[in-house]
């Protein structure tokens, strides 16, 4: 990563200075934010992931997105991870990742929910940033996390009649006879 | 006026009927390009002017397959791919081919995963493999060239097909016979002074 031209002003400093992490402190308190930054090359950079409670997921968004002192107005990415067997605890199986970027005032956020596989439903963020639509879908394809209120949940990747959820940590990396399974075209029906 | 014979000196050329036709056949070929990844990018070049498909009449690539005889398979398929392959080379001309270009269509390449079948000819005929990450394209041309030669020789795509996705030559065709083919080209290539 090269180093941020100077007559850019990029968030400085502290995680408290961050607008994001600030407006979510006023809101929500401290609790359960675990405010992190991401380490470049040794470096702290001034750009936090945020891990936020499944209920006030909705209204965090919406916050985040309308404050003007945050003024998230991009989704930049919208992914999952599965931290099964992952060496350090983490609250839940799967983080859903959210990207966030004010192309306003030049910061970033990351925003984690975690989910577990005993209830999967996560609230769509597609009413706030319509670009959040096929993301959606594409986590719900391959972790099946399900995004309540998302106005078209189908998959999106895989093949029609598809069943499993393949970038899940136990899904077999060969599969499960899926690409062994076609019926073979022969000559003769050509 | 009777006709002399003798006028004609040697303009007159004798052969028989079915190799005339198999030799126009033979650079007549129009192939159908699926080209899914890398692959294709080479075959591209292959049918671009530096190494001109053209030279083997074969550059006229068609998108439909209702208007063409040699599918070339260049690049992954996945399981969501391989109904659709299976169902364009059904929609192909008679008689008609399939090149398995590189080593993602024959094997699946490396990528061992559930979303990438493990070579194409499991699941439909293959009449000429083309190896290489990506093939360059002289080998392409090569598979091309091969595929001439059986329609040189017998005209037709050999019938049936064996268990677990091998090819089985008909009598006087298939594999073995471009094997031989290919054998006989090299021992006149060596033999050359
Ligand atoms: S064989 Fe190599 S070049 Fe061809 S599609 Fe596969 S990875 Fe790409």
């Amino acid at each position: 990563m090269s180093e941020p031209a100077a007559d850019i002003p990029v968030a400085p400093g502290p995680l408290d200075a961050h607008p994001g992490v600030k407006v979510l402190r006023e809101r929500f308190g401290d609790a359960g934010l675990d405010p992190r930054d991401t380490i470049v090359r040794g470096r702290a950079i001034g750009m936090p992931t945020v891990t936020l409670a499944r209920d006030v997921l909705e209204e965090a968004m919406g916050l985040l997105k309308s404050d003007p002192r945050a003024a998230f107005d991009q989704l930049t990415e919208l992914t999952c991870v599965d931290y099964l067997k992952f060496p350090q605890v983490q609250p839940g199986r799967f983080g859903v990742t959210y990207g966030l970027l004010s192309t306003t005032l030049n910061h970033r956020l990351w925003a984690k929910v975690f989910v577990n596989e005993s209830d999967l439903s996560v609230p769509s963020v597609t009413s706030l940033w319509k670009g959040a639509n096929w993301l959606e879908r594409e986590v719900f394809d391959l972790f099946g996390v399900v995004f309540e209120g998302h106005p078209d949940l189908r998959r999106i990747l895989t093949p029609a009649g598809f069943k499993d959820f393949p970038l899940r940590k136990d899904f077999p990396l060969t599969g499960k006879g899926w690409r062994e399974s076609f019926r073979p075209v022969t000559r003769d029906e050509a | 006026m009777a006709f002399d014979i003798a006028s004609l000196g040697e303009n007159v050329l004798t052969t028989s009927l079915k190799r005339v036709v198999n030799w126009c056949r033979k650079y007549s070929l129009w192939p159908m390009p699926f080209a899914t990844a890398c692959c294709g990018i080479e075959l591209m070049a292959t049918a671009a002017a530096r190494y001109d498909m053209a030279r083997f009449g074969a550059e006229v690539l068609r998108f439909s397959p209702r208007q063409s005889d040699l599918m070339i398979v260049a690049g992954r398929v996945s399981i969501k791919m391989m109904p659709v392959l299976q169902r364009i080379y059904l929609q192909m001309t008679e008689p008609k081919w399939v090149i398995s270009m590189g080593a993602c269509a024959s094997t699946g390449g490396v990528f061992d995963n559930y979303a990438v079948c493990q070579g194409i000819d499991q699941f439909m005929p293959v009449d000429v493999y083309v190896p290489g990450c990506p093939p360059r394209p002289e080998t392409l041309l090569d598979g091309i060239m091969a595929i001439q030669q059986v329609v040189e020789r017998d005209g037709l795509p050999p019938r049936g097909r064996g268990p677990l996705g091998l090819h089985i030559p008909a009598p006087g065709g298939g594999r073995d016979q471009l094997v031989q083919l290919r054998v006989d080209a090299q021992k006149r290539i060596d033999a050359q002074p």
